[in-house]
């Protein structure tokens, strides 16, 4: 009972109920985009963008424009480049988005320095803000994660062809490159939304957690990539409540729930693996 | 018309040409086989094949009713599938995805094919399982069964065999000369296993930065190259 009137509770501010909003749509996202990103090896192309959002946000700030006007552009582009960099270059891809990321970081923060100089605006970009959102970034979110959810479902095949097997999907006529293009198209504008709630540090982790977490235990694609929206879902809500009653950081909180979500997952699976191993000793020693 | 034809071919990697001089025809059932040493453009030419190089110079024809994407391709395994979470009976099913063209569904039809491919493969009743835990052996048929899904007419193997002990690699080639013979499938597969290449190919490809020999298998062991290449397997009969 006392449960159910802590949630009443949170879910009569306004704002809460819009971070809710934006947060459950943003993870459901990033989780589905992250199960191909993780497969491909491109977890830190998420990583980078954070933090080429959060110099985007910086300008944007200090240019008095609205935020998301500014960067999503800027993170689109970038994502652009960060694929075509880990695909073909001289520089190899990690290095490329290692010095991507830390590039945009600087910059963000000379910008910040210069303008508004250094406060608790800057410690809001990094590790994230329950108020951040306002009635037009629900709207905005609702449209995208709308969007980013059809794409998905009827785009699902060729995620999948794409994600397990480049070579033989180029070969048989699928336009590859431009597949890729989607998804990180899509990943830019999840990492952007999800950005000033959850911070520039820390927004990836919504990327990269739920598709390991499920990935212990799940064996299928779609079981991996249904279950990683599932545990994206409520990792995030469990989060945001444990921030309210304890008022730690929402971006912190929702993450250390996901650390506790594989942490589970993976005891699950090691136990499972246990008793199977097991199983079959007994069945080689009495057949 | 054949198949695939290529006229004074050379395909070229870095501004490089990493194989050139090629004159060589594929027709319907046969049985070729590439082979070389490492470095000797075999990846390269099976990159042309499958349309994604275009020719430094000369011609690459296909004909025959055979469409650039109507070819299977067995590729060799990347380090990511290795810890791929998917089912045997998904792989199978992606092979459709080509002939789906901007549907985003599968259809029964497909469905069908998938399975009955893992049935003709002999890995049907793996069909629930992950594709990560089955054997190298295993991994390879649910992979040609997916080549089969794409196609009924030409399938491209580049190194098949590549991880497999003695035992599942002659398996394997037993099973891709069935494929030929009885489905009429033809197979245009890269191996640097000469002598295993000659006994089952009908024709013989041997690439040196540049075609050495193109002929049947038979003309290819009687030759100078063959017989230096297959180490004397002729006199050992």
């Amino acid at each position: 009972m006392a449960m159910l009137d802590t949630l009443l509770e949170m879910f009569s501010y306004q704002f809460l109920v819009r971070a809710v909003v934006v947060g459950a749509l943003v993870s459901l996202c990033a989780a589905l985009l992250g199960v191909s990103l993780v497969l491909k090896r491109y977890s830190m192309i998420g990583d980078g963008l954070s933090h080429v959002g959060f110099g985007a946000l910086a300008v944007a700030t200090a240019m008095n424009a609205a935020p998301l006007t500014v960067s999503i552009p800027v993170v689109v582009l970038a994502a652009f480049l960060l694929l075509r960099v880990s695909e073909n270059s001289k520089i190899k891809g990690d290095a490329a988005i290692a010095l991507i990321s830390t590039s945009s970081l600087a910059i963000g923060v000379i910008v910040i320095s210069l303008t508004t100089g250094m406060n608790t605006d800057v410690c809001n970009y990094l590790f994230g803000s329950i108020l951040a959102m306002s009635k037009s970034d629900v709207r905005l979110s609702i449209a995208l994660a709308a969007v980013v959810l059809a794409l998905f479902v009827l785009c699902y095949n060729k995620i999948y062809a794409v994600t397990f097997d480049e070579n033989f999907a180029k070969a048989t006529g699928v336009k590859t490159g431009a597949w890729n293009m989607l998804i990180a198209f899509l990943t830019a504008i999840t990492i952007v939304l999800g950005m000033r709630m959850m911070g520039a540090l820390l927004i990836s982790s919504l990327i990269i957690f739920p598709a390991l977490t499920s990935m212990r235990l799940c064996k299928t694609f779609k079981s991996v990539a249904v279950c990683s929206a599932a545990v994206s879902v409520a990792c995030f809500f469990a989060g945001v409540t444990v921030s309210y009653v304890k008022a730690t950081p929402t971006g912190a909180s929702v993450v250390a729930a996901n650390i506790a979500a594989f942490l589970l997952f993976w005891a699950a699976s090691a136990a499972k693996g246990r008793t199977g191993r097991t199983a079959n000793i007994r069945q080689s020693v009495n057949p | 018309m054949a198949f695939i034809t290529c006229q004074d071919a050379a395909f070229a990697y870095e501004g490089n040409a990493a194989v050139s001089g090629l004159n060589f025809a594929v027709s319907r059932g046969d049985y070729l086989c590439v082979v070389g040493e490492n470095g000797s453009g075999k990846s390269t030419l099976v990159k042309g094949l499958l349309g994604l190089k275009a020719p430094h110079a000369g011609r690459v024809l296909t004909g025959d009713g055979l469409r650039p994407n109507e070819i299977g391709y067995l590729p060799q395994q990347t380090a990511a599938q290795k810890d791929f979470p998917s089912s045997v009976y998904e792989v199978a099913l992606s092979g459709r995805l080509a002939s789906r063209g901007i549907l985003p569904f599968y259809s029964r039809r497909d469905r069908a094919i998938a399975s009955e491919n893992l049935e003709r493969l002999g890995v049907s009743e793996l069909r629930g399982r992950c594709y990560r835990e089955l054997s190298g052996g295993q991994q390879q048929r649910v992979l040609l069964a997916r080549a089969l899904c794409a196609t009924k007419k030409l399938i491209l193997l580049d190194e098949p065999a590549a991880g497999l002990d003695p035992v599942m690699t002659q398996e394997l080639y037993r099973l891709i000369s069935r494929i030929n013979r009885e489905m009429g499938v033809t197979v245009i597969m890269v191996s640097h296993d000469i002598r295993s290449a000659a006994m089952h190919a009908s024709h013989i490809l041997h690439l040196k930065n540049r075609q050495e020999f193109f002929g049947s298998a038979a003309d290819y062991l009687a030759s100078e190259i063959g017989r230096a290449f297959a180490g004397g397997s002729e006199q050992r009969k």
